[in-house]
């Protein structure tokens, strides 16, 4: 979890933090410290074995923490330790009587299952359609290139409500609704990811592709053998942002499924919990396993979410 | 959850950083036979220039389809929908501008707006300013930093189903774990969720949990962006702390602050998961929304026509909300320019 912090390798011990915060830090060019208020050159050592900010930050980290620990611990409480008023925090043992009713009594493996084909399919074809728009965006001429680049950034603007309605109309047209297709098709390419991958490719140099050209190699073969594979940073942003957006959606499929087969992990959480709001431990327990898969992705792919993140935002 | 977090509210620079030059093929097409393996018969321009074009458009064309239709379409549709009463099964009829009158005078689209209005105010300065403070507490090296970062930016990347469901648990005014605490210390138990006097606060109080660690993130990460030349030449001319901080580090965030102050204004006026998990916009409507009203007309009431009618509505405050930041900088802008130019007439 270390790894992604942009420096605690770098400090081996606190006294070693401090004396590597003083001015003469600056000379390294190579590694550009953190600018802020707190480096001054005036800074004294103080009596706590540490730096003082971690009294500051650890309680507050803790706060952000203490919800997703009481999720973690009443899930795997029985029924009658979580209504006891005031709840424990020490209890008895492990009690896995919410998990074994979600999986054996609901329907959370049939939602999980539903919820990981949207998931994968959408990150799967935003990868491919993504690409394959985008590299056209940015290395191909064709009549009205322009005019719909900038109909579909332009299309990045309109509120999803605006939409949601008529989608609805469309898909019951198109006779999905009810059905994972109908959460599917809307999530199959976004403007997002054509733009931002035909941002990346335009930032490639055109020598390597030139050359595998000149030597025969068709588009097609030029985007998959020479541009994809540089194109990992990019690949990996879009991944991560559609995995995460259509896993936690509840908006859409609330308004496009009715039959509780096709339910998301979302819409099922949801309702699971209006019908069995006294059932706690079982409520929670479904709740963990609809946040462990992108509480995991997240924890074991840090950097990559969090540079998602910052750089969608900020770079696209 | 937001969605896609889109670089649409940024200023497009990049677009057109990229001149024309970039686009153009790979070879000079009228000088047909510079590619060895390609007899000189097919390389006449006219013919490469049609089959790059055929090309690209099987490369566009899916999500042309996708984003355009789901898209495009559905504005219009929506539209049309705004003048009509629709219940989504029957064939629809036009009523002009009735649904728009009606809008007016709803007390329920009012009192959705107001809220709207109250959570999105308060949650837009709070997110980023406490978001501010931990960035800047943060961005040093001392050790767990990276621990701390990741525990307060968890939250965001859990669904805002699951952050109603789990809130719901801990502040249930019977067995919840929060009424459990304020127990301990010698306060009466509270409504929370079921007060129409305090719902719109725990959710705000929700969302600024699950939101506060974006804006760490982002602004760390801007933070971090600073020329560290810059810093050390103002502390060279003897900045303090609070100056550097006053002077230095807060200017250089601006664009940064201008995105976040966009993007967590325009998640807030659309927020609904959260609304529809937690309170359903109750108690007595006190967490009802514009999005959720939205929902509430249209897959509900059946209402369509309405629904569209408010949802042209909001999508008119987005709009005029993303148009401000562009239209006060080319505004700066111009008087700037207009005072360089007076200077250089001096």
């Amino acid at each position: 979890m270390t790894t992604a912090s942009p420096s605690p390798a770098a400090s081996p011990s606190p006294a070693a933090s401090t004396s590597s915060a003083s001015s003469s830090v600056y000379a390294d060019t190579a590694c550009p410290p953190p600018t802020g208020a707190a480096t001054g050159p005036r800074r004294r050592r103080t009596l706590l074995p540490f730096s003082p900010w971690h009294l500051l930050l650890a309680p507050l980290c803790l706060l952000f923490a203490i919800p997703l620990i009481w999720l973690l611990l009443s899930s795997v409480m029985s029924d009658a330790e979580i209504n006891r008023f005031p709840p424990s925090l020490w209890q008895s043992g492990i009690d896995l009587e919410g998990y074994r009713y979600v999986i054996g009594n609901a329907m959370f493996p049939r939602w999980f299952a539903n919820s990981l084909i949207v998931s994968l399919t959408a990150v799967a074809s935003n990868l491919v359609l993504g690409s394959l728009g985008g590299y056209a965006f940015a290395r191909m001429r064709f009549a009205g290139s322009r005019i719909l680049l900038a109909l579909m950034l332009a299309t990045m603007a309109i509120p999803f409500q605006l939409t949601m309605i008529p989608t609805f109309l469309v898909m019951k047209r198109l006779g999905l609704i009810d059905s994972l297709g109908a959460l599917i098709v809307p999530s199959l390419v976004t403007p997002f990811a054509v733009f931002l991958l035909r941002q990346f490719f335009l930032s490639l140099p055109r020598e390597l592709e030139e050359a595998a050209w000149l030597d025969g190699c068709s588009r097609l073969g030029v985007l998959w053998r020479i541009v994809l594979p540089l194109s990992r940073p990019a690949l990996s942003t879009v991944a991560v942002l559609t995995f995460l957006t259509t896993w936690n959606d509840l908006t859409w499929p609330l308004i496009a499924i009715n039959h509780d087969t096709q339910y998301t992990l979302q819409l099922g959480l949801t309702t699971f919990q209006g019908q069995h709001h006294t059932r706690w431990s079982a409520v929670m327990a479904g709740n963990m396993i609809t946040v462990l898969p992108v509480l995991l992705a997240f924890l074991f792919a840090q950097k990559t979410f969090i540079q998602s993140i910052t750089s969608s935002g900020l770079k696209g | 959850m937001p969605r896609l977090p889109t670089p649409v509210t940024l200023p497009d620079r990049g677009e057109k950083r990229s001149p024309r030059t970039r686009t153009r093929p790979f070879l000079a097409l009228g000088k047909g036979g510079t590619a060895p393996d390609n007899p000189a018969g097919r390389n006449r321009p006219g013919r490469r220039i049609r089959q790059e074009t055929a090309t690209a458009w099987a490369f566009v064309a899916p999500s042309v389809l996708v984003i355009l239709g789901l898209s495009v379409v559905p504005v219009v549709w929506s539209l049309l929908l705004s003048f009509q009463a629709d219940d989504l099964v029957t064939p629809s009829r036009w009523v002009g501008l009735d649904n728009y009158r009606a809008l007016a005078q709803d007390p329920h689209f009012d009192q959705a707006v107001r809220n709207t209005l109250v959570y999105t105010l308060l949650y837009v300065p709070l997110s980023i300013g406490f978001g501010l403070l931990l960035a800047l507490a943060l961005n040093r090296r001392i050790r767990l930093v990276g621990l701390y970062r990741t525990l307060i930016f968890v939250p965001f990347v859990i669904s805002a189903a699951a952050q109603g469901v789990l809130f719901s648990f801990i502040l249930d005014p019977e067995f919840g774990a929060a009424n459990a605490v304020l127990d301990k210390v010698g306060i009466s138990p509270q409504g929370f969720l079921n007060d129409p006097g305090q719902a719109l606060a725990a959710l705000l109080a929700i969302s600024l949990w699950s939101g506060t660690g974006f804006c760490v993130v982002v602004l760390l990460a801007a933070l971090q962006d600073v020329p560290p030349s810059l810093v050390e030449a103002a502390r060279l001319d003897g900045a303090g702390r609070l100056h550097l901080l006053r002077h230095v580090v807060l200017p250089s965030l601006g664009p940064v602050m201008v995105f976040l102050l966009l993007w967590q204004a325009i998640t807030s006026l659309q927020v609904f998961d959260l609304v529809y998990v937690t309170t359903k916009g109750g108690p007595l409507g006190s967490t009802t929304v514009i999005v959720y009203f939205i929902w509430e007309q249209a897959f509900k009431n059946f209402t369509a026509g309405y629904g569209a009618a408010a949802a042209y509505a909001l999508a008119l405050a987005l709009l005029v909300l993303a148009a401000v930041p562009r239209l006060t900088r080319s505004v700066r802008d111009r008087t700037r320019a207009d005072r360089h130019l007076e200077g250089a007439a001096r």
